[in-house]
């Protein structure tokens, strides 16, 4: 009995034992691999961070001599003439913006709330459409408004605003379709037992559950649309003097920092890396400001 | 076939001598019974052609709670979700056979799935409140989902449909806190009031209280006893003695050879766990399977 216990279990001990045995003479070998492996994890972390770091402190060193009162409250000069700041540019950029955002946010939206809710043709070929417009280059949308719009209408604000709203139309779609379909199914389902109509989940149910998401992929596709400079280049023409009037032609922040950072006399340069500091410094709030909301927001409702 | 006859007329006996007491207090007759209030005949569910559920034909029974019993895979959960047509969102699946709610043919081209769901309500496996809306808001959510505006019929529903899932007493001073602020049980009391508010006829219950603590499944338990005067109930359960402690009539549902369910056998609660008439019903109630 006991020898055929024995011989049952041997093999068993016996594996044991060595498995063990591996286990305690490679320790030392396998720590240092694990050790090596993190330590390249943290050099490409660093080979990362540090363009980024050099360039925010490169940016802020360059263009806060820059700031001043008048940079904030003047329109642009023309060359030579010395003072002067970025005012029309920061009213031209927050038009255009505006303008673009009220365009595309809603469209992207119910969009995005299509194709998270269906699944047929149509949803599939509008998101084929959404995929292949975040593909196309900023410039060949500018041409597009430059064409369609310019040769029509004139430069303008709104030639801007429209091919910036092209350019954050599939940003929105693609982030609202990820909040939405973010939301459970259970959610849905309990909508729908308590006899809810199609219309009355996605309003009362699946848009205030996702509101989060859908808050934090608006400000990334509005932090997106103020920097896009292709687009603008061949559409609003750029104006030196104070501009609302978004049928008129206007000045925006990336454009004049195109233009300005290639001119031959230091002032204008200079005025090139405030402004850029402080596009730079909006689109940073944004993107922080956007992922803190959403963090409150999902904490508020636990 | 040797002893295993024997044995299968000694085990109901001996295993289930908690069930006496309740064949008893029930005095072992047919419970008196209630109008047909849902009418299942030949139902069948597919998904995509395959079959999940099949030839299921029984009556539903006012003021009575209903149980769907079986082993996984039986299609309980399939068969409940036909009951108010939650299948529809499901575009690869077909129910056949004929649903009644009363006169209303449920599945009816004339048939509005909205309306027929305000009259049948559900209660799912995890409690799921909706989580932007405070405990009132869930409680009169399903009023509002269906155009009801005026302020004193909500209050009056949210109480009515509070008190009766037992929630009143704990959330009254708090209803504009987050539904998502309760424990599990209260969350799944929660939903039952949130169905009841709409006050329909059925309450289709899918294993409510699998995801929840013995207590809180007790509670729920008591509650299904307590509501079956005001509204209809159909349960699924895996659990047997859940099926014994509440409801009334037991549908036995088993797979078949095509993985298909199907329907075994459907009687009186007391009788179908002491004297069965199909052998695989008892098997399953002595717990030799599933």
């Amino acid at each position: 009995m006991t020898a055929i216990l024995d011989s049952a279990v041997d093999p068993i001990v016996e594996r044991r034992r060595a498995v063990q045995a591996a286990a305690a003479s490679s320790l030392r070998r396998r720590k240092l691999g694990s050790m090596v492996a993190l330590g390249i994890c943290w050099l490409f972390l660093a080979i990362a961070i540090v363009p980024l770091v050099a360039v925010v402190v490169y940016v802020m060193a360059k263009g806060l001599p820059a700031w001043n009162t008048d940079f904030f409250t003047k329109s642009t000069t023309p060359e030579g003439v010395p003072g002067g700041g970025v005012w029309n540019a920061i009213v031209g950029t927050a038009v255009i913006t505006t303008v673009a955002t009220a365009v595309a946010v809603p469209l992207g939206l119910l969009c995005g709330l299509f194709l998270a809710e269906s699944d047929g043709r149509a949803a599939q070929t509008l998101r084929f459409t959404a995929d292949v417009m975040t593909g196309i280059p900023s410039i060949t949308v500018g041409i597009f408004g430059y064409i369609a719009i310019v040769r029509n209408f004139g430069y303008s604000g709104l030639a801007g605003a429209f091919a910036v709203g092209f350019i954050m139309l599939p940003v929105i779609i693609r982030a609202g379709e990820t909040a939405f379909r973010g939301v459970p199914r259970s959610l849905n389902e309990a909508a729908m037992a308590l006899g809810a109509r199609r219309a009355t989940i996605a309003r009362r149910v699946v848009v205030p559950t996702a509101l989060p998401g859908v808050i934090t992929g608006v400000l990334l596709a509005i932090a997106r649309g103020l920097g896009e400079t292709a687009p603008l280049l061949l559409t609003i023409f750029g104006n030196q003097y104070l501009q609302w009037n978004p049928t008129k032609p206007m000045s925006a922040l990336p454009t004049l920092i195109y233009s300005y950072s290639s001119q031959p006399f230091a002032d204008l340069v200079q005025v090139a890396w405030g402004a850029a500091l402080l596009l730079m410094t909006v689109v940073l709030v944004l993107s922080i400001g956007s992922r803190l909301l959403a963090a409150y927001l999902q904490k508020e409702r636990r | 076939m040797n002893d295993a006859g024997s044995q299968s007329e000694v085990d109901p006996v001996t295993r289930f001598e908690g069930s006496l007491s309740v064949q008893t207090e029930r005095s072992m007759t047919d419970p008196p019974e209630g109008d047909v209030v849902m009418t299942l005949r030949e139902v069948a569910v597919a998904f995509g052609g395959r079959t999940a559920v099949r030839d299921v034909s029984f009556d539903v029974r006012a003021g009575e709670a209903t149980a769907l019993i079986g082993p996984s895979g039986s299609g309980k959960t399939t068969l409940l979700r036909a009951l108010n047509r939650m299948h529809d969102a499901e575009r690869s699946a077909t129910v056949t056979g004929t649903v009644r709610l009363g006169d209303l043919d449920v599945y009816g081209s004339d048939t509005d799935p909205t309306l027929l769901r305000s009259r049948v309500g559900m209660v799912f496996q995890r409690p799921n409140p909706f989580p932007t809306m405070s405990i009132y808001d869930n409680a009169v959510a399903g009023l509002r989902f269906n155009g009801v505006r005026k302020k004193a019929l909500l209050d009056e529903a949210a109480e009515s449909a509070l008190a009766a899932a037992a929630l009143w007493d704990s959330v009254k001073d708090r209803l504009k806190a987050h539904g998502s602020t309760l424990s599990g049980g209260e969350q799944q009391r929660l939903c039952i009031a949130r169905a009841l508010a709409v006050e329909p006829e059925v309450l289709l219950m899918d294993e409510p209280t699998s995801a929840l603590d013995p207590i809180a499944t007790k509670r729920i338990e008591e509650l299904v006893g307590e509501l079956k005067d005001r509204v209809t109930i159909v349960i699924v359960t895996h659990n047997m003695q859940q099926a014994m402690r509440v409801s009334d009539r037991c549908a036995f549902l088993l797979m078949g050879e095509d993985k298909a369910g199907e329907l075994i056998e459907f009687g009186p609660t007391a009788q179908l766990f002491s004297e069965p008439s199909d052998p695989r019903t008892l098997d399953y109630v002595n717990g030799r399977f599933g």
